[in-house]
C-alpha cells in the first residue's frame, strides 16, 4: 500500500464517487419502474397485467451486461443518437433491477389483507384511493428489506460498467494496477470500498424501515428487541404472512 | 354541503319512512356449483332493523357482501334507495353496472366488518375522516367535527390520536362502527360485528349499536349470533336456510313461537 501516491488514491476515489452516482440514478430509475410495473401488475385490467408481466419476464431474463452493451452499440443505430456510456449504464441497470424490484412491489401489495381492500371498497373509495391510501402504505414497510438487499446486489453491480470504460470504483482499480504492477493491495482496497457504501446503504434503508413501520402504528423493531407492541390486543386478526401483524386490523 | 352530500348532488332518493330501500329481486348467487342464494327475493323498509338468523353457509354474509358489491350476483337484481346497485340503465337496458356507478349507489350503505378492518396506517381520526373527506368532499374541519361527535357516541373520545393497534377488540370494533356512521349511510350492514371479540368486550359493542338503533333512524340489516341482542333491536327476523328465507317475521313471533321446523333446531342449538 505504500506505493500508492496521492494521485493514484485520487483515481480510486474519483471512482467512488462515479460508483455512488450510477448507484443512485440506477436505484431511482429502479424504484420508479418497479413501483410502475409491480402496480400494473395488480391492475383489474388484463391487458395491463399482460404487458407488465412480459415487461418483467424480459428485463428480468436478460444480463445486463448485455443490455449495457446493447443500449450503448445498438440503440445509437436505431435512434441516430448515442449515449454515454454512464448513462447507458444507468438505462440497463435501472431497467433490469426494476423488473426485480415489481416482484417486490408486487408480493408486497399481495401480502396487504384482502379484508383492507373490501374496508376501502365499503367506504366508496376509488380503486386509485383504495391503492394509495390504503394498500401502498401498508406494504411501503415489507418493500424495505428486500429493495435494501436489491440495493446492494445493484451496487455491486455498478461494477459491469468499468467493462464500458466508465471511470468506476472496478476501473479506477484497474488503472492503479497497470500503474503499480500490484494487485493485492488494490483490489483489497476497492473490495473494502464496496463493503463500506453497502454498509452505509444499508443503515440507510434501517433508518428508514423504522420510521416507516412507525408510520403504520407498529413500534420500532430495534426497541421492542423483535416483540411487537401489542397493547390490549386480545385477538389479532390473522396476519397476511409471517411477518409481524399491521396491528389487529387485517 | 352540511347534509349528506350524496343525497344533495342528485336527489336520487324517494325513500322516505316506510318505503323500500333496499330490494333482492330473483337473486342468484353461486360459488362455482354450490348455491349460496337461490332466487332470493326480499325487501327491506327504510328505517328498518332487519336480522338475519340461520346457520352458516345459508348464505346471510352473503347478502350484506352483495350490497357491498364484493361479490356480485350471478342473476336477478338489487335496488338501494331505489337505484340498481350492480346493474344501470342504459338505453332503457339493464346492462351491468360500471365501477363509478356503484361507487355512487353504495355511498348510501355502510358497512360494519366481523374482523373490524380498520386501516392500521392511519390513526383513530384519520380512520374516520378520511371517507368523508376524500369520498363526500366534506371540508376538513367538519369531517372532524363529525368524527369528534361520533367517537363521543361510541366512548372513545380519548383514543382519538392511537394507532388502531393501540386499541383492543372491542375498541377497534367500536371505532370501525364510527368510520361507517360518518359517511352518513341510510343503511348500516352489521356483520358478525361481535364474532371476533373476547367475551368481555361483546357487550361494549352491543351497547353501542343498541343506542345507535333507538336513537337514529338508520336502516340496519344484521348478521349476528347474538340473539339476544336480535332480539332487543329487530323488526323484523329473517331465517335464512340453504340459500332461502324459510320463515320471516317480528322477533317475538320467530323466537318464542317459530312455525318452521327447521327454525326451531336452529334456535335450540343457539338460544
Amino acid at each position: 500500500m505504500t506505493d500508492l501516491t496521492w494521485g493514484l488514491w485520487e483515481l480510486l476515489l474519483k471512482g467512488v464517487w462515479v460508483t455512488v452516482q450510477l448507484t443512485f440514478f440506477s436505484a431511482l430509475l429502479g424504484a420508479g419502474v418497479a413501483f410502475v410495473v409491480g402496480v400494473a401488475r395488480t391492475h383489474r385490467l388484463r391487458v395491463v397485467r399482460v404487458l407488465s408481466g412480459a415487461y418483467m419476464e424480459i428485463f428480468r431474463g436478460t444480463s445486463a451486461l448485455v443490455l449495457m452493451f446493447w443500449m450503448f452499440f445498438v440503440l445509437p443505430v436505431a435512434l441516430g443518437w448515442q449515449l454515454l456510456p454512464m448513462w447507458s449504464a444507468v438505462l440497463a441497470l435501472g431497467l433490469s433491477y426494476g423488473a426485480y424490484g415489481s416482484e417486490i412491489v408486487r408480493g408486497s401489495l399481495a401480502a396487504v389483507a384482502p379484508a383492507q381492500q373490501e374496508a376501502g371498497i365499503a367506504l366508496s373509495f376509488s380503486p386509485w384511493q383504495r391503492l394509495t391510501k390504503i394498500v401502498l402504505p401498508q406494504a411501503w414497510p415489507e418493500m424495505i428489506p428486500p429493495a435494501n438487499n436489491l440495493l446492494i446486489e445493484l451496487l455491486k453491480g455498478t461494477a459491469l460498467v468499468s467493462i464500458m470504460g466508465v471511470a468506476d470504483t472496478a476501473f479506477g482499480a484497474m488503472l492503479v494496477r497497470n500503474a503499480t504492477g500490484e494487485s493485492a493491495p488494490v483490489y483489497t482496497i476497492i473490495l473494502v470500498m464496496y463493503f463500506v457504501l453497502a454498509f452505509v446503504l444499508t443503515r440507510g434503508m434501517r433508518v428508514l424501515e423504522r420510521h416507516a413501520k412507525a408510520g403504520i402504528g407498529q413500534a420500532p423493531p430495534e426497541k421492542s428487541l423483535g416483540v411487537r407492541r401489542r397493547v390490549n390486543v386480545p385477538r389479532q386478526a390473522e396476519a397476511p404472512r409471517d411477518v409481524p401483524s399491521a396491528g389487529g386490523a387485517s | 354541503m352540511s347534509t349528506d352530500s350524496s343525497t344533495s348532488k342528485e336527489t336520487r332518493n324517494p325513500a322516505v319512512d316506510g318505503t323500500e330501500l333496499i330490494e333482492f329481486k330473483d337473486v342468484t348467487k353461486r360459488f362455482g356449483n354450490n348455491v349460496v342464494l337461490d332466487n332470493l327475493c326480499f325487501n327491506v323498509d327504510s328505517g328498518k332493523h332487519v336480522t338475519l338468523i340461520g346457520p352458516s353457509g345459508s348464505g346471510k354474509t352473503t347478502i350484506l357482501r352483495l350490497l357491498m358489491t364484493l361479490v356480485k350476483p350471478e342473476e336477478g337484481t338489487i335496488k338501494v334507495a331505489g337505484d340498481y346497485l350492480t346493474h344501470e340503465q342504459r338505453d332503457g337496458k339493464l346492462v351491468p353496472a360500471s365501477e363509478r356507478h356503484s361507487r355512487e349507489v353504495r355511498k348510501n350503505i355502510g358497512m360494519v366488518f366481523q374482523q373490524f378492518n380498520l386501516f392500521p396506517n392511519m390513526r383513530v381520526l384519520r380512520n374516520i375522516t378520511e371517507a368523508p373527506v376524500h369520498v363526500l368532499g366534506l371540508p376538513k374541519d367538519e369531517a372532524e367535527q363529525r368524527a369528534r361527535e361520533l367517537l363521543e357516541l361510541v366512548g372513545l373520545t380519548e383514543h382519538i390520536d392511537k394507532y388502531p393497534s393501540q386499541l383492543s377488540g372491542g375498541q377497534q370494533q367500536r371505532v370501525a362502527i364510527a368510520r361507517a356512521l360518518a359517511m352518513r349511510p341510510q343503511v348500516l350492514l352489521l356483520d358478525e360485528v361481535t364474532s371476533a371479540l373476547d367475551p368481555e368486550l361483546v357487550a361494549g359493542v352491543l351497547d353501542v349499536l343498541r343506542d345507535i338503533a333507538h336513537t337514529t333512524d338508520i336502516t340496519m340489516l344484521c348478521v349476528t349470533h347474538e340473539m339476544n341482542f336480535a332480539r332487543d333491536i329487530s323488526d323484523d327476523v329473517l331465517m335464512f336456510d340453504a340459500g332461502r328465507v324459510i320463515e320471516s317475521g317480528s322477533p317475538e313471533k320467530i323466537f318464542s313461537d317459530p312455525e318452521h321446523e327447521r327454525t326451531r333446531e336452529f334456535l335450540s342449538a343457539v338460544l
